[in-house]
This record gives structure tokens, C-alpha cells and sequence, in this order.
């Protein structure tokens, strides 16, 4: 307590009170606040509400009917957002990509501004401007169902369209000029799924054309499957193959031994003479 | 009083009850043998103390645990492309069609109890056997230990060097994963751009087109048995030559060209060495315990239509890799043939240069210096500049090439763009090196000045004295003997005359010209370099010391300076 | 101990003051030291056995299923107990070298690495005369056929090797023919255009790959499917049409901004399909060539030279993809004939 107590009349404290009143009062509303109307009722006030959250937030850039907008020397500002499906801006505000904080080679993935609510809201307006990939449903999503030869299909379709920009235990990789496919560590099923239908940024499209819902399905139970089982050889170098075996043979390896041979080589404790 | 033994105390071999059992079968292979007198001189044979001697060492017991876990994998392992549907306990690849050896390689990694540890001893272990003879390579260059008489010794090790390259190379190919694949596709590419020969050589090489179904079977029998003969043949020639030559050993008080200073081989060496060997096994075992390496399973098999991002070589091999990322795109079609420099050059020239370099060099330098005496006291690295500047240069070399070798896992690290990373090594690769020499050849005579001033006008003691006229000075002290003379057993600067152009008859010397470009080559050699100071010089500053050392305050016998913390040392 | 230097050497300007005086080592002068020592190394060697019977006990009792800290629980325990033993062993050895055996510095004479004069006297005299009574010198005949002889071994030698592999043949075609469809990889499924949508990549495989026969068996399999694969595996993707840029003679090898192009890298040959849907531009993973595929998969950075081949497709009457014809440019690494095939494929065109 006695810390407490000196800690009282820190310049600061003023500050920390007030913050943690409103953490507390946001806390409390967050709980008792009406619940919202259910994802069947996605509705004209959805679509309303959406609409709103779009012109506060991303008009700037797509325009207010999002229809993009263009800059004087024929590139994108903000491209048209119609057409790019709910399943688009799910993942696309869902993820934290969008809104974009600064500009650079691409979005980062960051802690998403809008909450879940808000999220649905905006992906119902856009969806409501054009058709186009749709939000998965529930049952491609559910990796923990997936059969034996589900998932070694699911790990052939990985190797054949997605390791050679994500990796083979999906720990990202280069692209040119500053771009990089992304880790796939820690990424909803969902999102995944929503990044092979829609293509975000420079990502190709897998429609569910060419690679069906199940087959995607199966996929994804791949990747969940090799980043949750164990490291079975022990610490692993985060995925990133030889490169790091390298730096472990030089650091640790020969760091080791080359200190084994510094102490066999001492001279020892001797006897003051 | 001492813990070993008295003689009063000691029973000799031949008279405990052990030995005289086991002298008859003794004295029977003495008959046929001669044991005596081929061990006469081995059982007390002298090795200079060192830790810079025992990396080869680490080399030599890494080769023997790659031996032992070796044998252990070809228990289960299956040498054939033979196409079959794996069954094993890998959830993950049940059912997928993949080659004999890929399953067999997950059997041991998976349904094998002990098999992932062996496997990761093995796969640690050729990686530090490689990283210890560079170590070891690189400490024989730069204390100039290749020197007469030990130049066949060198090219013994550059031999051991390439090869075991190449069997690293071969046992990373063998699972037949993904990455192990996407390296033999690398090699296809590598042996197509063979100008004019390369078609034929891929289709021997690979029993017809990539990636057929003998060149597994046909790398195993090199992995296992073709290389590891070679090496244990050259491993032989090289510890022998290593016997017969004797250690060189530092410069120091009471060592000569003449003697070697040390302990002997029994008993202290066989402990040292026996002792090491476990060292270097149970070291191993601990990071094949602790650390995860080539996860074959999450490659996948290999199939010529997939790929991974971060697809490397493993270290050894990344500054080949390095330089075939940073090769413009050189290819043209002459006289109805194509030639694949871009692939050509960096990938067949860039290891061939290597090798050919380290091979002449102990001839090259010889040439260079005229230097024709037998050497067994080591060099350091700062008394021949040009040398260390020039192996420091090329480890820059090798370094840029070996980060090129790694260029995407840099990008993705350190979110930069790999096109960048990729042009800034294009240049670094020929701007470094010559910052790296020239900066290198500056520290060495620098060190060389330090250790002439420290000769002559002693050490800086940190007392401070104030003159009776206000100014302030540093007193310095006179080194011990033992360290003054340690700092001057490098060799004097050979006197560098200018050729005769003429012999004594007055008819132009036969190799004028070559002789010419000698001199000036070695003028160039030891350019800068500081010689040791002179018999006079040190004299002189003997009396100078002698001169001031009238001082009010003595210092003591003990003394050995103030450290930086302003407490006195003491001997 | 100055006996050691050779004469005085008057260009030294410090004298070897020979070697130092012998220090002794705790354990040397102190009983209970030495046998602290001893008890210390032998608890080593104690633990180093009971790590091993550790060893044993775990290879018989662990499941290889059971997980330690997210390893591989056997793993884990089999290579720490062995690793163990074994440092312990060796710390123990070495410790036993440095601490309780005969420390005293020894010196061993060189001798000269060089044979004496009259050992190379002697075999030179021995040598002569060897050679002498073979008479080689005076007939030869002998030698010279002989020499012969032991050239010619080597032809066998290197004849012997002829059937490593076939002479090179079929390097410039694959197995894409005029009318054969261009299906998903890994699913053999046929692709029809209104499947993609702008900004599309499938990775995709001449439909022989999935074919069957008769018997229900396919067509390529094993080392044939491997080889078929490494040069006709392809990417299709979609762009629109306006940011094509065919070159002449190319402007219909496309359908709608539908193009088709090799996946095997023309440096080495690894397959590049890290496809950048904005840019139109492939890497490829291995060596970061980078390929503009709106551009006839031109080069435009890295160690590759030649662009990536393009198959020309047209739609079947189902409506399907299917390639016009094989690859009218040499897929794959280049070789040294690469040039004269190339001709001989523009002659055909």
C-alpha cells in the first residue's frame, strides 16, 4: 500500500483515474447495452448503418457511393469497392487491413478498428451495391470435421497453389518491390477462406469455381493442422528452413564447441608462487 | 608433493596381475607386428596446447558421429524413387503418393523410435562438420600455418573441404522432400548450362530427363559410400602428415623452429582428444534433442509442379546460391549453340574459383614473398598484413554472396525489398571487399605500430605525474621480458632489392621481365608493413627508460599498471 | 633453460628468455583438492551412467505419440539424457587431463621434415639400378606399348558408363498437344473461362496427367508423370483484356485476358507461380527472376533470360480451355542446343 500511496500525488494519477473510469463505464456498457438484431434480420438497417459507417470511414478513399475514386493520372485513390462482395470487406476491415493507416507496399495485418458488429454492417451495405463473394458459411469453415483424405487433399492443394508464396508451414515469404505474402499463423479460418475468394491486393483469386468450397475447406483444416501439431524435433526456426539451421550451426553449434575448446585450451587455476 | 604417482608407489603394467596375463598375447602381435617400435615414438609424442589447434578436432569428431548416425539410418532408409502410398503415423500425408525414400525418411522420423534424434544428430552434425573445417581453414590461412613444409597438408584440406561440400550436398538431396527436390532441380539447371556438354551430362547424370528415377539411388551410393571413402582416405593422409610434420606451435619463450613445446600424447592428449570426442556427440545429441532441423514432413513430397517459399540449400552451399541470385541475366546464343552464363558462371565458376584460390594460394604467397625456409612457428595475423587483409577481403566476398544466398528470408525479416537487397549486393560484392582490405591492412600495421611503441617506450601504467612545471604526463612502464620478447618473434622484412637487369657479363638477365614483376609484386606484399624494432633500437630505448625511471615514487616490482577502474594490477 | 636458443642471434632484438618456470595446480600441492577433484569428475561419470539407463528406460516407456512443451516427448527425453551423458562423460574426461595428470610442459626436438642427403643418394643409386636391369630404357618398344596400353584402359573405362543414361532427345517438346484440355492441378478438373474472374490464377496440368486407359489405370505414372510434369505444369491467369499487351502474332493466344503460361522457370527451372494479381508480374521463389506476364512474360528482373513460354488456348467445343498447340517456345532451363531447337520449332510454326 505504501506504493500506492506515493504513487497518489504522481503528476499523472489525475490521468489514470479518469482512464480507468472509462475503461470501467465502457466496460459496463458493453454489457448491458441492447443486444443488436441477429445476422437472419441483415437487413435494411443493416444496410443503413453500413452505409453510415462507409461514409464516415472509407469514403475518403472509395468514394461516396464507392465507386472508387481516381486520381488524375489514371490510378487508384481508393478503388471501386462495387462488386468485391461482403466476403471482401470482411476480411479486408475484419483483419485490420482497412482502414490503411499509412501508405506503403501493401496493408498490414493490425488489430481490427471496427468491432464485429460494425464489420457486418459495412460487408451487408457493399454487398447490398453489387453481387459478389459472399461470406462463408459455417460448414466450410468447420476444419475439425474433416476427414483422413480430407486433409492430406487439403495439404496437395496448399503445396500446388499456396506454398510457393506463403511457405510450406505458411510463414510467409518475399514478393517484389517491398511486398510480402503474409504469415498464415494465427488467421481465421474465415479470413482465409475470404482471401482465396476475393484476392485482397496483389493475392490471386481461387474462386470456388476452380477450387470448390470443400476442397478449400480442406485447405484450411491443412494449414490449422500443421501449425497446431507439435514442433516434433524441438524448437523450430519459425519455419524458415535452412537459412536458420545456418544461424544456429554458426551460433550455437560452433559457438558451443569453440567455447568447449577454450576451456580445455585454459591454463587453469594455478598456485601463487 | 605432487598427485601423480611416486615410483615408489607405482606398480608397473607389466607387473600387475592384468599385464602379465595379457603379456603373452602382447608379445604375439609384437612378433607380427612391431608394435614397439612403430608406437616408440607416438606414446609420448608432444602437441603444443592451443584452443585455436582443436578445431580441426571439431571437424575430425563430427565426421565420426556423421559415420555412427549414418550407419544407424541406412537400417531403414530405401535408396529408390519407387512410387508408393504412404501409411505411416503422419496424419497429415496419409494416403499421398510419394517416393520410397520420402516415406522411408518419415518412417525413421516418425515410426522409429530414436530415428528424428539420429536423424537430427546427422543432419547437426554435417552441418558443424562442414562450419569446423572452414573454421579450422581459415585459422591455418591467417596464422600462416600452410607454409613449408605444409602445403600438401593445405591441399589435402581443400580437398576435404570440396568434398565435403559435395557429400552435404548429396545427403540434403536423398529424402526426396520438396526442398531436397527443388535442389536437384537446381543441380539439372546447373548441369544443362555446361556449355556444349551440358544436355549430355543431365541426361547421364539423371539416367535421361529430370528427374527420372536413378538419381537418388545413384546419389545414396555416393553419399554412403564413394565420398566418405574419399574422406576417410584424405581424413587418413592428413592426421598422418599432421604426425610426421609435428605441430606448429606459437612463438613464445623457449619455443624455436627446432622444438615443440607441449604436453605429451599419453596421457594428457588422449584424455584432452578422447574427451572432446564425447564433447562434440553429447553436444549434438543435445541439439538434435532441443533443436528442430530439416522438417522433412512439412515439405512434402517432392513433385516438379510445387514449390515453397524459402526454398535454400543448406549453408554450405548458400554462397553458390548467393551468387547465382546476384548474376545479371547473361545468355546468348553463338555459333548455334546457347550459353547460360547467368548460370554457368556464378554457379560451376563461383566454387571452381573458390577451390582453384585456396588451392594456389601457399604457392602463390611463396612466389610473392620468395620465402623458401621451413615454417613451424605460427604468424599472427597482424605482422603479414597483406595476407590477412586479403583473406579478410575474401571472407567479405564469400559473406555478400552468402547473404544474397538468404536475400528473401532478409526481405521477409527485416521488411525490406528484396529487389534492393538484391542490387545493393550486386555492387557490395565488388565495393566491399577492397573497403574490407584496405581497412584490414590499416588495423594490422597499426596493431604492428602499437606493438613496436610498447617494445620500445613500454606500457601505458595510467599513473599520471605531474612535472614540476604544472604539465601533466602518462608514465609508462617497461614490459616483462617474457612479453616483450613475445611481441618480437615475428620474422624481419626481407631486404626488397630491385632485380639485376643485367647479369655480370652485361648481357640483359634471362628472366629479366618475370624477375621484374616479382619485385614488384612483393614490394607491393609488404607494402606498409612494419618491421620489428632493431637490437639498437631497443637499446636505445632501454637507456632512455633507464633515464627516467629516477623517480620519486617507485612502483614495486609487482606493479603491472592502473586499470581503467583506477585500481592497481598486480602480477 | 636459455640452452634451448641456437648461438646468439644478433638481429633478435629480445632474446628468448626460454621456457618459463613450471606453476603448479591447486590439486598439485593440496591433497584434499585433488581428491574434491577426483570426487567431482567421478560424480560426472556416476550421472553420465544414470542419464544412459534414463535413456533406456525412456526408449521402452514413452509413447511416440506424447509431446513435451510441444515437441516430440521421446525425441526430447531419448537426445537430452544421451547428450547428456555423453558432455558429462567428456567434461569429465577433460577435466581429469587438466586438473590431476602430469601437467609439466615437455619439449620434443624436430627433426628435419626433408630426407638426408645420403638417404636420397641412396635410393636414387637403388632406383637406377632398378631400372637399369629392367632394360626399359633399352627396349623401347616395350615402353611405348606399354604406355599405349594403359591409355586405351581408359576408353572401357569411360565406354562402361555409356548406358548411365540415354543420349538427349525430346528436350523441346512437352506433352501438350493441339486440342488437349487444360485442367486444375491436384483436381484434373477442365476449366471453362466464365470460371475466372479477373485477377485469377489456377495452377493447372495438361489433362494426359489425369488420363486413364482401358484398365482404369493412368496413362503417366511414376518416373513419366515426374518428367511430364517438370515441363508442361502451366499457370492460367485472368487480367483484363486492355492490360494485355500481346506481342504480333500473339494477339490471339488468349481468351478474353485469359492467358497460359509455363510454370517452370526458364533459369533453373523451379516453378513460378508467385503471381502479383495488380502487377501482372511472377517471381520466381528460388532465384527472384520476375516474369511480366501482361507482357508476354518478359524478364524484368533477375538471373533468367529467356521469357516465360506461352501456350496459346483456344476453347473447345464444350466450352472448355484447351491449348492450340504445344509450347511454341522451349520450356525450362536453357541448354547448350537450346538455340537450334528453338529454330527448328519457329520452322514448323
Amino acid at each position: 500500500m505504501r506504493k500506492l500511496s506515493t504513487r497518489r500525488r504522481h503528476p499523472l494519477a489525475g490521468f489514470v483515474v479518469l482512464l480507468m473510469g472509462l475503461v470501467v463505464a465502457g466496460g459496463m456498457y458493453a454489457a448491458f447495452a441492447p443486444k443488436p438484431a441477429t445476422a437472419e434480420e441483415a437487413s435494411a438497417r443493416d444496410i443503413e448503418a453500413g452505409r453510415q459507417l462507409f461514409l464516415i470511414g472509407c469514403s475518403s478513399c472509395h468514394g461516396k457511393n464507392a465507386e472508387g475514386i481516381q486520381t488524375k493520372r489514371d490510378g487508384n485513390y481508393g478503388p471501386t469497392l462495387v462488386g468485391v462482395g461482403a466476403a471482401a470487406v470482411d476480411f479486408q476491415v475484419g483483419t485490420g487491413r482497412m482502414p490503411l493507416a499509412n501508405s506503403g507496399p501493401q496493408a498490414p495485418r493490425k488489430d481490427p478498428e471496427y468491432t464485429a458488429e460494425e464489420t457486418r454492417q459495412v460487408s451487408a451495405y457493399i454487398a447490398s451495391l453489387a453481387p459478389g463473394p459472399a461470406i462463408p458459411a459455417d460448414e466450410y469453415l468447420d476444419t475439425e470435421s474433416v476427414s483422413a483424405e480430407g486433409l492430406a487433399e487439403g495439404g496437395e492443394f496448399f503445396r500446388t497453389n499456396c506454398t510457393a508464396c506463403h511457405n510450406s508451414v505458411g510463414a510467409g515469404g518475399a514478393l517484389p518491390s517491398g511486398r510480402y505474402a503474409p504469415t498464415l499463423k494465427g488467421v481465421d479460418a474465415k479470413h482465409i477462406y475470404e482471401a482465396m475468394t476475393t484476392g485482397p491486393q496483389q493475392m490471386p483469386v481461387f474462386a470456388d469455381t476452380t477450387i470448390t468450397p470443400e476442397e478449400k475447406r480442406n485447405v484450411i483444416a491443412y494449414i490449422k493442422k500443421i501449425q497446431s501439431q507439435p514442433e516434433y524435433g524441438g524448437m523450430a526456426g519459425g519455419g524458415h528452413g535452412p537459412v536458420v539451421d545456418g544461424l544456429f550451426t554458426w551460433v550455437i553449434g560452433i559457438g558451443g564447441l569453440v567455447g568447449f575448446a577454450i576451456w580445455i585450451g585454459a591454463h587453469g587455476a594455478r598456485v601463487k608462487k | 608433493m605432487t598427485t601423480t604417482e611416486t615410483d615408489a608407489e607405482y606398480t608397473n603394467i607389466e607387473d600387475t596381475g592384468l599385464g602379465k596375463k595379457a603379456g603373452g598375447p602382447v608379445q604375439w602381435l609384437d612378433d607380427r607386428l612391431g608394435l614397439a617400435t612403430i608406437s616408440k615414438k607416438q606414446v609420448r609424442k608432444v602437441f603444443p596446447e592451443h584452443w585455436s589447434f582443436m578445431l580441426g578436432e571439431i571437424a575430425l569428431w563430427s565426421f565420426v558421429v556423421l559415420l555412427l548416425t549414418g550407419v544407424f539410418l541406412t537400417l531403414w532408409f530405401q535408396p529408390t524413387m519407387t512410387e508408393v502410398m504412404y501409411d505411416g503415423s503422419y496424419a497429415p500425408l496419409k494416403g499421398v503418393e510419394m517416393s520410397a525414400a520420402y516415406a522411408s525418411t518419415l518412417d525413421i522420423s516418425f515410426d522409429i523410435r530414436g530415428g528424428l534424434l539420429i536423424r537430427q544428430i546427422h543432419h547437426w552434425a554435417a552441418a558443424l562438420f562442414v562450419a569446423a573445417m572452414i573454421l579450422h581453414m581459415l585459422r591455418v590461412f591467417f596464422t600462416g600455418a600452410y607454409r613449408k613444409p605444409r602445403e600438401i597438408n593445405w591441399l589435402i584440406g581443400v580437398g576435404l573441404l570440396s568434398l565435403g561440400l559435395v557429400e552435404g550436398f548429396a545427403g540434403y538431396s536423398l529424402p526426396d522432400d520438396l526442398l531436397s527436390g527443388t535442389g536437384l532441380r537446381f543441380v539439372d539447371g546447373l548441369l544443362r548450362s555446361i556449355p556444349l556438354v551440358g544436355s549430355y551430362l543431365e541426361y547421364f547424370m539423371f539416367g535421361g530427363e529430370f528427374p527420372g528415377d536413378v538419381i537418388i539411388p545413384r546419389l545414396y551410393m555416393a553419399h554412403i559410400l564413394l565420398i566418405p571413402a574419399l574422406l576417410l582416405g584424405l581424413i587418413g593422409a592428413h592426421m598422418l602428415l599432421l604426425v610426421y610434420h609435428k605441430h606448429t606451435q606459437w612463438p613464445g619463450p623457449g619455443h624455436t623452429e627446432k622444438n615443440v613445446v607441449g604436453y605429451p600424447m599419453m596421457p594428457v592428449y588422449a584424455a584432452k582428444a578422447g574427451g572432446f570426442f564425447f564433447v562434440v556427440f553429447g553436444f549434438t545429441a543435445l541439439m538434435g534433442a532441443l533443436l528442430q532441423i530439416n522438417p522433412i514432413w512439412a515439405y512434402g513430397p517432392y513433385n516438379p509442379s510445387e514449390v515453397t517459399a524459402g526454398s535454400q540449400p543448406d549453408w554450405y552451399m548458400g554462397f553458390s546460391e548467393g551468387a547465382v541470385r546476384l548474376m545479371p541475366d547473361l545468355e546468348f546464343n553463338l555459333l548455334n549453340y546457347t550459353w547460360s552464363m547467368n548460370v554457368f558462371i556464378p554457379a560451376v565458376g563461383a566454387m571452381g574459383l573458390l577451390f582453384t584460390v585456396l588451392g594456389v594460394w601457399p604457392f602463390v604467397e611463396q612466389w610473392m614473398t620468395g620465402d623458401k625456409k621451413d615454417h613451424h612457428l605460427l604468424e599472427r595475423p597482424r605482422n603479414a598484413p597483406t595476407r590477412t587483409a586479403l583473406g579478410v577481403a575474401g571472407m567479405t566476398a564469400y559473406a555478400v554472396l552468402w547473404m544474397a544466398g538468404g536475400n528473401d528470408i532478409l526481405a521477409t525479416r527485416l521488411n525490406l525489398d528484396i529487389f534492393m537487397i538484391t542490387r545493393s549486393l550486386q555492387i557490395g560484392f565488388f565495393v566491399l571487399p577492397v573497403i574490407a582490405y584496405h581497412v584490414t591492412k590499416r588495423i594490422c600495421i597499426g596493431l604492428q605500430r602499437q606493438d613496436a611503441n610498447r617494445i620500445l617506450h613500454g606500457y601505458e601504467t595510467g599513473v599520471i605525474e605531474r612535472s614540476p612545471d604544472g604539465g601533466f604526463s602518462e608514465r609508462h612502464a617497461p614490459l616483462d621480458p617474457v612479453r616483450q620478447y613475445a611481441l618480437t618473434t615475428h620474422e624481419r622484412l626481407p631486404e626488397l632489392t630491385a632485380p639485376a637487369e643485367t647479369d655480370k657479363n652485361g648481357v640483359a638477365a634471362p628472366h629479366g621481365r618475370k624477375a621484374k614483376i616479382q619485385a614488384w609484386v612483393r614490394k607491393r606484399y609488404y607494402h606498409g608493413a612494419l618491421d620489428k624494432p632493431t637490437v639498437d633500437d631497443v637499446h636505445h630505448a632501454n637507456e632512455h627508460m633507464a633515464h627516467i625511471d629516477g623517480h620519486p615514487v617507485e612502483l614495486g616490482d609487482d606493479f603491472q599498471g592502473v586499470s581503467e577502474t583506477g585500481i592497481p594490477r598486480v602480477h | 633453460m636459455t640452452d634451448l636458443i641456437e648461438g646468439p642471434d644478433t638481429s633478435e632484438p629480445i632474446k628468448n628468455p626460454g621456457l618459463q618456470e613450471h606453476q603448479e595446480r591447486p590439486q598439485d600441492v593440496d591433497p584434499k583438492a585433488a581428491d574434491r577433484t577426483e570426487r567431482q569428475i567421478s560424480a560426472m561419470f556416476g550421472l553420465a551412467t544414470l542419464l544412459m539407463l534414463g535413456f533406456c528406460v525412456a526408449y521402452v516407456m514413452i509413447d511416440k505419440d506424447q509431446t513435451f512443451l510441444g515437441w516430440s516427448a521421446m525425441n526430447f527425453t531419448l537426445g537430452s539424457t544421451l547428450g547428456g551423458a555423453l558432455l558429462l562423460m567428456g567434461v569429465g574426461i577433460i577435466q581429469w587431463a587438466k586438473k590431476l595428470m602430469g601437467d609439466h610442459e615437455i619439449i620434443e626436438m624436430r627433426h628435419p621434415v626433408a630426407s638426408s642427403t645420403e638417404d636420397r643418394e641412396a635410393v636414387l643409386k637403388d632406383l637406377n639400378q632398378g631400372i637399369k636391369e629392367s632394360a626399359i630404357g633399352r627396349r623401347p618398344l616395350i615402353r611405348n606399348s606399354l604406355l599405349g596400353a594403359m591409355g586405351a584402359l581408359g576408353l572401357p573405362a569411360i565406354i562402361l558408363l555409356g548406358d548411365m543414361g540415354p543420349l538427349p532427345h525430346g528436350q523441346r517438346n512437352t506433352v501438350w498437344k493441339k486440342g488437349m484440355r487444360v485442367v486444375n492441378d491436384v483436381s484434373g478438373t477442365p476449366i471453362k473461362p466464365s470460371d475466372l474472374e479477373v485477377g485469377s490464377l489456377v495452377n493447372a496440368e495438361p489433362a494426359i496427367m489425369y488420363e486413364t486407359d482401358e484398365h482404369g489405370e493412368h496413362v503417366l505414372h511414376g518416373k513419366e508423370l515426374l518428367q511430364a510434369k517438370s515441363k508442361a505444369a502451366v499457370i492460367v491467369v485472368r487480367m483484363r483484356p486492355e492490360d494485355v499487351t500481346p506481342a504480333k502474332g500473339r494477339e490471339n493466344w488468349g481468351i478474353d485476358g485469359i492467358l497460359c503460361y509455363s510454370k517452370i522457370c526458364t533459369h533453373v527451372g523451379c516453378p513460378i507461380s508467385l503471381y502479383e494479381q495488380q502487377t501482372h508480374h511472377v517471381l520466381c521463389p528460388c532465384h527472384q527472376s520476375t516474369f511480366d506476364l501482361a507482357d508476354n512474360g518478359k524478364v524484368i528482373f533477375g538471373p533468367a533470360h529467356r521469357a516465360l513460354p506461352q501456350l496459346p488456348l483456344a476453347v473447345d467445343s464444350e466450352g472448355y480451355l484447351i491449348a492450340v498447340s504445344d509450347f511454341p517456345h522451349i520450356v525450362g532451363p536453357s541448354y547448350p542446343e537450346l538455340a537450334r531447337d528453338q529454330k527448328k520449332l519457329d520452322k514448323k510454326s
